[in-house]
């Protein structure tokens, strides 16, 4: 692997839906080992943005990039953690098989789990601090422990990049202690981190790189470049009442 | 006919074991693809399945002029194949939401088959008599031949999904997700969806295409309320579906003018009326028993502080009350009565005479507790609910975000 590639390039991507521009020509370039956060109002584009780098949403143009080659062949350096509320918790299934997902892409056709996936699923579950929910119907976790299940399945993929579609939504302030604790973990086992993100207060806390997003890359850098003022406004149109607060950081 | 000769029939008279192997087989297969139709929440696909596959066994007639099995069923299967994708069609090129696509393509289909179907009836050609029981179908028609060829096809579909089991369970819970592993979830989609065409397609002669999706629904939907594991809901699936085609079979054995496929119908809607009604966790009934205990808790709770609080106000908190007061402070939604009557038994309320009440010391005690839990909670306006873990996470919250 070249570790001198960037983690994620993309370029020029555009995607539409029934020629409505969703987002437009964007660039990126994310060096490894940062955590990044994709911040903008609604309808903005960034899970979109996220699908699109993934495949799940065909773009109109573009090229996306994993440590300097296509997508298509990078696909198992790649973890992915959906938004929460786009499954069916309600699903009969419990927390260890669906940790044990993370596994279905290297393990192949035909071939069912085993001892190891079962293995991994386990260190996957102690990283989010959920082993003790291994058996746990996943109709009855809480919203906060759906997501460290979502998160737990990325793991157990064993990948270097992650992409992950609002970790922090709807979730309580214990998990989000553990995500924050989870998230500086991979940074430091120097893996890639890119989140949307909502809580703009805590994105320099949280996040070492950070992209705006509104349809268009309003810019992407570190986050004491270009998280500024004058950005935030131009992301969110200048409804950003938050920013005196952030201005006092 | 007594329990034992129908017994004996179904192990040793050919035509009720032919019958009833072939129920048996369609309740075995329509019950597991089920599971997979209601949770990819395609319950409706499979209705619209069975009737557009009625101007499939016309055509294929029409062509043949035969009625040989296989080749009906082929032709069942393509235009129920066909309007699947006209669906899929519908809902990607037009502003049409899936309910909507899965009626056009079902009436359009349907409609087509009962021309063809009454166009066929007038046709001098013998040969056509009989199609029309594909509406309702007729399993006591059923031959070996048939059986035979219904029992094959099943087992090569329940080895599909036991072979795609781990894929479909994927593309059933997180399409998104298993495409992004690299699955190629449109063609596994296709895959399933076309057993679960199968599935249907070799219900048709037995049962018929307007009543077919019960037996795909109806298992499956049964089975969810008795487990919350995937493997064990199919094969609860596929014995409910069996057990229903065997019984129904039974049943319209024992007088003549009972359809069969209708009381296979009517036998698993029941399984699945008793499910819903009487399982474990997911019951109605036991839902109701649950919902009734907290509420009957939440009732007693409110009477407690509303003694407690009125009593403060007279400063002598074992004052009796009217039940009249605390009625009014109940919003007259009744049973404060009842209510004082089981606190009474459990020593925490006194009847004064006159309808009058008070808190006994214990109760007093009660009512103290139950106050300062609810202090302890931060919600003074829900005392009774006793949200302790709301409590803990707004707490913790608190010590966060300063």
């Amino acid at each position: 692997m070249n570790t001198q590639a960037n983690a994620l390039s993309v370029t020029d991507l555009t995607v539409a839906y029934k020629d409505k521009p969703v987002l437009w020509d964007i660039d990126l370039e994310v060096p490894t080992g940062n955590l990044m956060a994709i911040v903008g109002p609604n309808g903005a584009g960034k899970t979109t943005l996220i699908k699109a780098i993934l495949g799940l949403v065909k773009p109109a143009a573009g090229q996306v990039s994993i440590y300097g080659r296509a997508y298509r062949e990078q696909r198992k350096l790649v973890g992915y953690v959906p938004q929460r509320g786009s499954v069916d918790w309600d699903f009969p299934t419990d927390v260890q098989d669906v940790v044990m997902m993370g596994r279905y892409g290297e393990l192949g056709w035909f071939k069912r789990p085993g001892k190891r996936e079962k293995a991994m699923a386990y260190d996957a579950l102690e990283k989010v601090g959920m082993t003790a929910y291994h058996g746990r119907q996943i109709s009855q976790l809480s919203g906060g422990q759906q997501q460290r299940v979502f998160l737990a399945r990325a793991l157990a993929q064993d990948a270097h990049i992650y992409f992950m579609d609002e970790p922090f939504q709807g979730v309580d302030a214990t998990t989000e202690k553990a995500i924050v604790t989870l998230l500086q973990a991979l940074r430091a086992a120097g893996k890639t981190v890119i989140a949307v993100h909502h809580d703009l207060q805590t994105v320099p806390e949280y996040f070492d790189w950070v992209t705006l997003l509104n349809v268009r890359r309003i810019a992407s850098g570190p986050v004491a470049e270009v998280f500024t003022e004058e950005n935030l406004r131009k992301t969110y149109g200048g409804r950003v009442a938050f920013l005196a607060a952030n201005g006092n950081r | 006919m007594d329990l034992a000769t129908l017994l004996h029939d179904l192990l040793f008279d050919y035509t009720l074991r032919t019958v009833a192997l072939g129920t048996a087989v369609i309740g075995i297969v329509s019950g597991a693809l089920g599971c997979f139709a209601l949770l990819r929440k395609q319950s409706l696909l499979g209705d619209t399945i069975s009737h557009a596959a009625l101007p499939g066994v016309v055509i294929a007639f029409l062509l043949t002029r035969s009625r040989a099995p296989l080749g009906l069923l082929l032709g069942a299967m393509l235009t129920g194949w066909l309007a699947t994708i006209l669906v899929l069609a519908i809902i990607r090129y037009s502003r049409l939401k899936e309910d909507s696509a899965l009626g056009i393509a079902l009436s359009v289909f349907f409609g087509t088959g009962i021309v063809l179907l009454t166009f066929t009836q007038r046709l001098s050609d013998a040969r056509q008599a009989g199609l029309d029981r594909f509406l309702f179908g007729q399993a006591a028609a059923l031959l070996e031949g048939e059986v035979i060829l219904m029992v094959v096809v099943g087992v090569l579909t329940l080895a599909t999904v036991l072979l795609f089991w781990k894929e479909f369970k994927l593309i059933s819970f997180d399409p998104d997700f298993a495409a992004s592993l690299g699955l190629p979830v449109r063609a596994l989609e296709i895959v399933l969806t076309t057993q679960l065409v199968i599935a249907v397609v070799i219900g048709l002669q037995a049962v018929g295409v307007i009543l077919m999706s019960a037996m795909v629904l109806a298992p499956a939907a049964a089975a969810r309320q008795w487990t919350n594991r995937l493997g064990l809901m199919a094969v609860t699936a596929a014995f409910f579906g069996a057990s229903s085609g065997v019984m129904g079979t039974l049943i319209s054995a024992t007088r003549p003018g009972l359809s069969t496929g209708p009381v296979i119908v009517l036998v698993v809607s029941l399984v699945a009326l008793v499910s819903f009604l009487l399982a474990p966790n997911r019951g109605l009934v036991w839902n109701w028993v649950r919902h009734q205990r907290n509420r009957r808790q939440l009732r007693t709770d409110q009477v407690l502080a509303d003694l407690y609080q009125l009593g403060q106000q007279h400063g002598n908190p074992h004052h009796a009350h009217s039940i009249q007061v605390l009625r009014t402070m109940n919003a007259h939604q009744g049973g404060v009565e009842h209510t004082l009557k089981v606190l009474e038994r459990e020593g925490l309320t006194q009847h004064r005479g006159d309808g009058h009440w008070a808190l006994t010391a214990v109760g007093l005690q009660a009512a103290q507790q139950l106050l300062a839990a609810a202090e302890a909670s931060h919600s003074p306006s829900e005392y009774a609910t006793h949200n302790s873990q709301y409590a803990i996470q707004k707490t913790n919250h608190d010590s966060t975000t300063n």
